[in-house]
């Protein structure tokens, strides 16, 4: 998989989310939360939606690593590939 | 039609879930209907079969008015009695107003008109709602979903079919168009009393949620401010035991199920309220009614604008999975329109909790009829003093909103105290 799939699943996962906000304007260094308006519910729906379609278990330690859409593809990268 | 919240006059009936004759047990969703809160599921609260109906999917109902019968297993009938003019239907007795926490959704009284013999017009909410948006007439469409229900692709279809086809057409041959069936109504008449410019009639206006929630907003905390005398403390936690408990249990959970520390405070805030349950029923008509059951309003912002806050059922004899579930189930089910009535009405206390953004401290305003709403800001690490020592900590800052009416701050501090005491022994909770 490379960056450009990985990078097009998180922003489907953070669309399913926020439902109305379009994932494609947040600045790839914005912090996901505040750009899309996602409480921590929403938050941790999205790491289950990211669970589930990658299979990575991204521990509650690692949570504020995952701040921009940079970061978590840096994450997802590391662990993935 | 059941009271959905205190300021709702009126509801439009959006489906019949059930059908006259149908089985129906207690806790059943038996219906759909339109609120300024969206569209909530109307549950019933007895055993029976579902006698008569009589409204259809689309009028607006005040509240207190029946919207059916239930009767015995023994006592139906099926009647063949013809469709009845809707004037018998708004002559029918209006029972009791539903008090404001009356689960009274399924009347006791037997009203004596003839039911109304057809079956609803099978759509769902959400190919109900394209339809007023778009202007569709229901009753000229042919469903082409299960047992003819509506569909989306129907409404599409017959929205296309109208524009193409403005209404008064010059011609006055009607021309067949698919799925809308011509009605004698909807033909031009050949006579010349009809001016050919004669606009069609005015679609119904699409209900305008924002507006319509504002406004529920508005009469529920303008009332509370009004009539509430409300008493304010605050207490400031250490959460170092909790997010500490927290942390290692979530490292033994998978993702899916790890806890958020929102379901910890919400058990904890209704472990105080066994302690202290006078902070957790209602005022009303000037006295003050404890309840039993806790049933804690969690006030959800949606993403559109507004809140809503939905009872989680029972909070202090669920446990954490319990709680966890059953929020994260309330919480799609807000965001996704698909609240049962029991939970717009049967919450005894609200909690809300604005960390998300930063704020600290949240002094609320207190839902009527309820007596106390508490609020939680973010957890923040913040300097700390104990035992002569200087320290940093999470900290949560926790707020009560009293009713003076109802209790004093002396019960007020007990509660917050018994609160705190939850929280620095999470594993006991």
């Amino acid at each position: 998989m490379n960056t450009s799939e990985l990078k097009q699943i998180i922003l489907e996962e953070l669309g399913k989310v926020a439902p109305g906000a379009d994932p494609n304007d947040l600045e790839l260094d914005e912090n996901v939360r505040e750009g899309l308006d996602i409480d921590s519910f929403d938050h941790l729906n999205f790491l289950i939606g990211l669970h589930e379609r990658l299979g990575v278990d991204i521990p509650e330690k690692d949570y504020g690593k995952l701040n921009t859409v940079n970061e978590i593809l840096q994450y997802l990268s590391a662990v993935k590939m | 039609m059941p009271s959905l919240g205190a300021d709702m006059d009126a509801g439009t009936l959006a489906e019949w879930m059930k059908k006259p004759g149908d089985v129906i047990h207690r806790g059943e969703i038996i219906a759909a209907v339109e609120t300024a809160k969206g569209v909530i599921e109307v549950e019933v609260f007895e055993d029976g079969i579902l006698d008569q109906i009589f409204f259809q999917p689309g009028q607006e109902v005040p509240v207190g008015q029946v919207l059916a019968t239930i009767c015995a297993p023994g006592e139906y009938q099926v009647t063949k009695a013809p469709l009845e003019a809707p004037a018998t239907v708004a002559e029918l007795p209006t029972v009791e107003i539903a008090k404001p926490n009356g689960p009274d959704a399924a009347p006791a009284a037997q009203p004596a008109a003839a039911p109304v013999a057809t079956g609803p017009v099978r759509i769902s909410p959400l190919a109900r709602r394209m339809a007023t948006d778009l202007g569709v007439d229901l009753n000229l469409i042919h469903g082409t979903g299960p047992g003819g229900a509506i569909q989306r692709a129907d409404i599409e279809a017959a929205a296309k079919a109208q524009k193409a086809a403005p209404a008064p057409a010059p011609e006055p041959v009607p021309t067949p168009v698919p799925v809308v069936e011509p009605t004698k109504a909807e033909i031009p008449p050949k006579v010349e009393a009809a001016p050919p410019t004669a606009p069609a009639p005015e679609a119904k206006k699409a209900p305008d949620y924002q507006t319509a929630m504002r406004q529920a907003i508005a009469a529920a905390m303008s009332r509370a401010n009004r009539d509430i005398p409300h008493y304010y403390l605050e207490t400031r936690i250490d959460m170092s035991n909790a997010m500490r408990w927290l942390a290692e249990e979530n490292t033994k959970r998978t993702i899916k199920d790890r806890l958020l520390p929102v379901v910890v405070l919400l058990k904890a805030v209704a472990k105080a309220l066994t302690e202290v349950p006078e902070l957790n029923g209602f005022w009303i008509d000037g006295a003050h009614q404890i309840s039993e059951s806790i049933h804690i309003g969690f006030a959800i912002a949606l993403r559109q604008g507004g809140l809503i806050t939905p009872a989680i059922h029972d909070v202090d004899t669920k446990t954490f999975d319990e709680l966890r579930e059953a929020m994260n189930d309330l919480i799609l089910r807000t965001r996704g329109n698909k609240l049962r009535s029991s939970e717009l009405t049967d919450s005894t206390i609200t909690v809300t909790s604005l960390g998300e953004r930063g704020v600290e401290k949240v002094f609320g305003v207190i839902y009527p009829p309820q007596v106390a709403l508490v609020g939680l800001g973010k957890i923040i690490d913040q300097p700390w003093a104990e035992n002569g020592m200087l320290g940093v900590r999470p900290v949560l800052v926790a707020t009560l909103a009293g009713d003076h009416r109802a209790t004093d701050g002396h019960k007020g501090g007990i509660f917050l105290e018994a609160f705190n005491r939850n929280l620095q022994e999470v594993e006991k909770l």
